[in-house]
């Protein structure tokens, strides 16, 4: 990891893209990407390896599926049973039509919120943490991005002028 | 240009031929008189040993019947009874041998409205795709205007079919019969609705609404491609004549599912019934959309259609296959709890009667192709999409049959002759039709304004 990063900020979210993949392009080492949405085609890019987090929501759900016939299982057959349109209520197949609904959305509830949880958690995201982002316009209309300085000092500032970047700056890396 | 090679062609009459011989046997082997019919059972009985008697035996829902008065006239041949035992009167073997008699023409119609209900899912989702301008779809078009293509015969074979059932060459519909009618007040309160001249005066506006749709809309689909560059007039009177066919469809295809299948069981409604058909008439369309679409790319057609239109393909007949699901389960379920006879004894000839076909497909039609597409990138795998394909056009026939063979055949249901002849008849036309239709046209729509879009599109 080099020891200075360039910040390059750009106003527009195809030049952006573009810039990204001239960059690429050039063989230098894109740090972080900084934009107030989400880029569609950005992470491709970038290069960056496609999210796990379809894996997680499965598994959450799964665990949501299971808890759900647990816990209504217990409360609906084991602990009081009710009778539900005179249907038997000793039995938990049976009765499962009426209990569909109720798994159904313990199984999205536990995949939505844990998906969210370990979303944050990943991101290292959490209440009261300083903002990471060098420039606080990226949350409103400007993009920027942070490439590491290798060789040419000049070269690359050129080059990223070139690409359509409206501001270039060169800085102390401070995660090296 | 796509060419119908004589390999495939051979393929199709092969499948016609054996569809005919089989629905041929099926006919025939249709009792005429009573007697016959009671042999037939006997014999089936005999053969099948002691599980089979278990299952028609266990009439749990009889209960259920006997506060329901005013089934009783029909109940034979709503299947609500078990009418193999010996010691039912003579009207029950009068019911049997109905239902015996009914069994290769409600295997007809089973086949003949699947196929139908194939073009005629292609042609919404082909609309949809129309209105909404879609960029994506544009290079499967001329893959759905092929389908589609199917519309004119299997339209004049339906409605060949519904004469000749208002004729009473069949007792499918039992509003139709004079005598069960004369018996019956709740049907007697739906006459003004159900009637043989009316009910053929429905079919006859909905077909021909659909049928100039699709020919309107191919040949301006062609027009657009002989255009001028820039030139879309063609392309705008599409979308215009595409979203006006949407509001027609939606309509009439409620209504024709409560006209040719609901009104099969009189007694029993279901506010959802024409969502429900059009989930399994979406699903099983875009599913053979997906399956076409493949067969063509192995062979080295559609060279610009990428995994991503396949994946988008493979999306829908996901989101469908969840979607008539929830349609099916929010049906059964209220209806289950509700506990109203009229409404329930459906639910229950199912279950006790149909008790693998009905359970069978909701494995076929949800676990399976929830299990197997959940995950992106099996989406993009062609021999994914064709093993679940298969898996959901086979569990929507069986849909189909389950919507059917209650009210027609009763409890008298197995797949024989005419079952298999059927499904390889219509299978087979329906390929002769739509390759005969592909391979009249380019394969690609090249003067349509999206199809850059559609060549560039990348998920």
């Amino acid at each position: 990891m080099s020891s200075k990063i360039v910040n390059a900020v750009y106003d527009d979210d195809d030049t952006l893209l573009h810039a990204v993949k001239d960059i690429k392009k050039a063989e230098y080492r894109i740090e972080e990407v900084f934009t107030p949405f989400p880029v569609h085609g950005l992470d491709h890019a970038m290069g960056l390896a496609s999210t796990r987090i379809a894996i997680t929501a499965f598994m959450y759900g799964v665990l949501g599926f299971a808890v759900a016939i647990t816990m209504i299982n217990y409360i609906m057959i084991v602990d009081w049973p009710m009778n539900i349109g005179g249907k038997p209520s000793f039995s938990f197949m049976e009765n499962l039509p009426a209990f569909v609904p109720v798994i159904f959305e313990m199984t999205i509830f536990f995949a939505a919120h844990l998906m969210v949880i370990t979303f944050y958690l990943r991101s290292r995201l959490w209440p009261f943490k300083k903002a990471e982002n060098p420039m606080s316009e990226t949350t409103d209309d400007k993009f920027l991005m942070q490439v590491a300085l290798s060789g040419d000092e000049k070269k690359l500032i050129s080059l990223l002028k070139n690409t359509g970047a409206i501001d270039v700056s060169i800085h102390e890396n401070q995660d090296a | 240009m796509y060419t119908f090679t004589q390999r495939l062609k051979i393929i199709t009459y092969v499948l016609m031929g054996l569809g005919l011989i089989g629905l041929t046997i099926g006919f025939l082997n249709a009792p005429s008189t009573v007697a016959e019919a009671q042999a037939m059972v006997a014999d089936a009985h005999g053969g099948h040993g002691g599980d089979h008697g278990d299952d028609h035996t266990a009439t749990g829902h009889n209960d259920y019947h006997a506060d329901d008065s005013h089934a009783v006239d029909y109940a034979g041949d709503q299947a609500g009874e078990s009418t193999h035992a010996d010691d039912h009167g003579g009207a029950h073997d009068e019911h049997l041998l109905h239902q015996l008699q009914n069994k290769p023409w409600a295997a007809l119609y089973v086949a003949a409205f699947f196929f139908f209900m194939i073009a005629l899912g292609t042609l919404a989702f082909y609309a949809i795709q129309r209105a909404a301008q879609a960029g994506w779809p544009i290079l499967l078009y001329r893959v759905m205007e092929g389908i589609t293509a199917y519309l004119v015969p299997g339209s004049i074979i339906i409605y060949v079919f519904l004469v000749l059932t208002g004729l009473h060459a069949n007792h499918l519909f039992v509003w139709m019969d004079v005598e069960t009618v004369a018996h019956d007040e709740i049907i007697q309160g739906k006459v003004g609705y159900l009637n043989v001249p009316f009910f053929l005066l429905r079919a006859a506006i909905y077909l021909i609404g659909w049928n100039l749709y699709r020919y309107l809309s191919r040949r301006l689909s062609l027009a657009q491609d002989n255009a001028l560059v820039g030139d879309i007039r063609n392309h705008k009177l599409n979308f215009r004549i595409s979203a006006g066919f949407l509001v027609f469809f939606f309509v009439t295809e409620s209504m024709m599912s409560w006209d040719w299948i609901m009104s099969l069981d009189p007694h029993w409604f279901s506010t959802l019934f024409g969502w429900y058909v059009l989930a399994s008439m979406l699903v099983t369309a875009v599913t053979v959309i997906a399956l076409i679409a493949i067969y063509l790319k192995s062979k080295g057609y559609l060279p610009k259609v990428n995994n991503s239109h396949l994946h988008d393909l493979a999306k829908f007949m996901f989101g469908f296959s969840i979607f008539w699901t929830y349609l099916w389960f929010s049906q059964f379920m209220l209806i289950w709890y509700s506990n109203i006879p009229e409404e329930v004894t459906y639910f229950l000839t199912r279950i006790d009667d149909y008790n693998l076909p009905f359970f069978g497909m909701i494995a076929m039609n949800f676990l399976f192709p929830l299990l197997i597409l959940m995950s992106s990138d099996y989406k993009r795998s062609n021999w994914i999409i064709v093993m679940a394909g298969i898996v959901i056009v086979l569990g929507h026939y069986i849909d189909i049959y389950n919507m059917i063979m209650p009210a027609t055949v009763g409890d008298q249901w197995f797949i024989g002759w005419a079952e298999m002849g059927g499904f390889l008849f219509f299978a087979g036309l329906f390929m002769f039709v739509v390759f005969r239709a592909i391979s009249k046209a380019p394969l690609e729509a090249s003067g349509d304004p999206f199809v850059g879009e559609s060549e560039r599109f990348v998920y």
